[in-house]
């Protein structure tokens, strides 16, 4: 889960790492008791989760509170790449900047550690940097089990060649932003820039921060941080029931088990597509292993509930979960929603391969739900979906 | 012949007394798995029948395996406690530990993987987030289906459990070596390199299927490894070619971040490695039938 700068700002306050004031406001009218609350002056800042708003005009300074409002006003509605600002963040003027520096700790998969990033040139795109000038980009391994310490931090800090009179003010922060990344189950914590000013001062004048959802067990503070209103309202209901699903931009939704399957199956389905009208998948939804009848009503009433989706396909292979039992499920779960007044009219293409597949295969048969098909192979299938999905654009 | 299990190895289960871990003892049993014990500190000294075969559950890791001599352990341990029991086997030094909980945290795994290496990796981790792995006819350590196919000559490695399945019945009149499911993680232990090697170094395997899916850069790697060290025919198959950027499709190291990770990079890197890539499961199926039947 990607943060706003606020709350980046929020958690980098908590562990100590140096940042000015700030609140995040809704409407332009709070902007001026949150200016005078920082006395008199402020930056009035986009919160979007997208890098670029200082050139797209989402960052202004304000002399006084009636110009917050303004720049409020101005900014609040604005469409940066494609993202709404729906907060703007009334911040504390930095003093006078002298130098932007860049920190950050990230996952490298690569090398299965975590890994400190740092540069004195910030303030740009970071992966412009390490394109361009690699070597003005230290990166340096950290042992998940040892930490950062301070002498840890000094090691990176001289790596990157920082100046001798901001090392050991940066090295501090860079403890701090170390504490939050443990603290928090950070995937990613990055500063940048972070900044000398012309009175000495280390400051993280804009992060980001990436969570690890894996660890909301014990973050229980992190639901909090989620961005409910711009979450598709179909992703958040398949969220609320426990599933596993992306809203895409085609036609045919898709259900199956198993991570790698589902994807294998949008992919098959965008092939197929190509050959009929090019329609695509309307969605990733994995429903598990288990496959219930009660799992399989939950996802397909989410699939039937997207009004993009002109026929589903559902993708099962039995594991141990065997196929009689996911037929009946299907069978069960038509039932279950017709049972709750769900309109049920869209084609749906069965395939079962697996365990107990003729099994399976022969109650849905038996059954002869007239909006169900069965298909017995993968890329058969993908294709009458397809098909059936062309047919009803 | 086989890779990382055998018809010897002794296999114990932590997290046995839960829910899943009963369910899947007992079909690792019923696959003529050798499981000699189960872990939990709050159940040592019961037995646990499974079908008429009674198994001891033991304290601990280390007490499990003096008593059995066991070398392989299973976990099925809630994400929560994962990384305590997963630091547990490392100290008991038991040479293989198979981590099949999902949803375990991106600071534990890597913290376990971190451990295991400043003990000099004497435990080879699989997973976390994965399926186990099979030795048909021999072994079943995790919840592959047992009976999806029979001992072969194509040795399996993939990221995605259901995927294994899929392949594993396209290609069961060919039967398996060997199928190891190593996760889809951010963070894993054995990865598409390692297995690729042991599957270079087992005289039965003729055949290797590499599955891999979006996000990271191990297929690249293992492009890489195969051009210089893999002799076998490797036939490729990749996940995700559809997904959007920026999204977690499923398995938590599932993601095209920018323009890393894409299921293109990883088929062209492997196609330039020699590797026949399948546009689908079946077709992937088809050019491993038609190098080893023709």
């Amino acid at each position: 889960m990607d943060l706003f700068e606020y709350q980046a700002r929020d958690l980098f306050a908590k562990h100590g790492v140096p940042v000015l004031a700030g609140e995040v406001i809704d409407t332009p009218e709070a902007a001026r008791a949150a200016t005078e609350r920082l006395g008199g002056k402020s930056v009035v800042k986009a919160q979007v989760k997208v890098g670029g708003r200082g050139k797209a005009g989402g960052v202004k300074l304000a002399a006084n509170p009636d110009e917050a409002v303004a720049r409020a006003t101005d900014i609040l509605g604005m469409d940066i790449k494609g993202h709404t600002v729906h907060k703007v963040m009334i911040a504390e003027l930095s003093p006078e900047i002298e130098a932007e520096y860049y920190v950050s700790y990230l996952l490298d998969r690569t090398n299965r550690t975590f890994l400190a990033m740092a540069s004195v040139q910030g303030g740009m795109d970071i992966e412009e940097v390490a394109e361009k000038t690699p070597e003005a980009l230290a990166k340096v391994a950290v042992d998940s089990n040892e930490g950062v310490t301070i002498e840890k931090a000094r090691e990176i800090v001289a790596q990157a060649k920082f100046p001798a009179e901001v090392a050991e003010g940066v090295a501090e922060a860079m403890v701090t932003l170390w504490e939050t990344f443990v603290a928090e189950d950070a995937l990613l914590v990055e500063v940048n820039p972070l900044v000398k000013t012309k009175d000495g001062r280390i400051l993280a004048l804009d992060g980001k921060v990436s969570l690890d959802e894996n660890a909301d067990f014990r973050q229980p503070e992190h639901e909090a941080l989620e961005d409910k209103a711009a979450a598709n309202p179909l992703e958040a209901a398949a969220k609320a029931k426990g599933l596993n699903y992306v809203k895409l931009d085609g036609q045919v939704g898709i259900i199956g088990n198993g991570a790698g399957l589902v994807m294998s199956t949008l992919d098959v389905v965008a092939y197929a597509g190509e050959k009929h009208d090019n329609v695509k998948p309307a969605n990733f939804l994995d429903i598990g292993g288990g496959a219930s009848a009660e799992v399989m009503a939950n996802g397909l009433e989410i699939i039937l509930g997207d009004p993009d989706v002109k026929s589903v396909f559902v993708n099962v292979f039995g594991g141990i979960t065997a196929c009689d039992e996911v037929a009946n499920g299907i069978v069960q779960a038509l039932e279950l929603l017709k049972s709750k007044g769900e309109d049920v009219n869209k084609p749906l293409v069965v395939r079962l391969d697996g365990n107990n597949a003729e099994l399976g295969r022969k109650i849905l048969s038996d059954a002869n739900h007239p909006l169900v098909q069965r298909v017995d192979t993968m890329d058969g299938a993908a294709d009458k979906a397809a098909e059936l999905a062309a047919a009803a654009k | 012949m086989a890779i990382f299990l055998t018809k010897d190895s002794k296999v114990i289960v932590q997290g046995m007394t839960g829910a899943t871990g009963m369910k899947h003892t007992k079909l690792m049993l019923g696959d003529g798995t050798n499981v000699v014990g189960g872990v939990n500190p709050r159940k040592a000294g019961t037995e646990v029948d499974f079908d008429g075969t009674s198994v001891p559950v033991f304290g601990s890791v280390a007490e499990a395996m003096e008593k059995t001599g066991a070398d392989v352990s299973v976990i099925f341990v809630p994400p929560k406690f994962a990384k305590a029991a997963v630091v547990e086997a490392i100290d008991a030094e038991i040479g293989l530990a198979v981590v099949i909980t999902e949803g375990i945290a991106v600071h534990d795994s890597a913290a376990f993987w971190a451990y295991a290496s400043s003990k000099g990796n004497k435990t080879r981790i699989i997973g976390p987030n994965c399926p186990g792995l099979i030795t048909p006819g021999q072994s079943n350590a995790g919840i592959i289906p047992g009976d999806i196919t029979k001992p072969g000559k194509i040795g399996l490695v993939s990221k995605s459990g259901t995927l294994t399945y899929q392949m594993m019945y396209e290609l069961r009149d060919i039967g398996f070596t060997s199928a190891v499911g190593i996760g889809g993680d951010p963070v894993i232990g054995t990865t598409h390199i390692d297995a690729l090697e042991a599957f270079e170094a087992d005289p039965e395997t003729e055949l290797i299927v590499m599955i891999g899916e979006i996000g990271g850069d191990a297929e690249e790697r293992a492009a890489d490894f195969i051009k210089a060290n893999v002799t076998k025919p490797v036939v490729g198959y990749v996940a995700g070619f559809t997904a959007p950027e920026g999204k977690t499709m499923g398995h938590a190291g599932a993601i095209v971040s920018g323009s890393s990770g894409t299921a293109q990079a990883k088929k062209e890197a492997l196609e330039a490695a020699g590797v026949k890539v399948g546009k689908t499961p079946s077709e992937t199926a088809r050019l491993a039938r038609e190098i080893l039947v023709g």
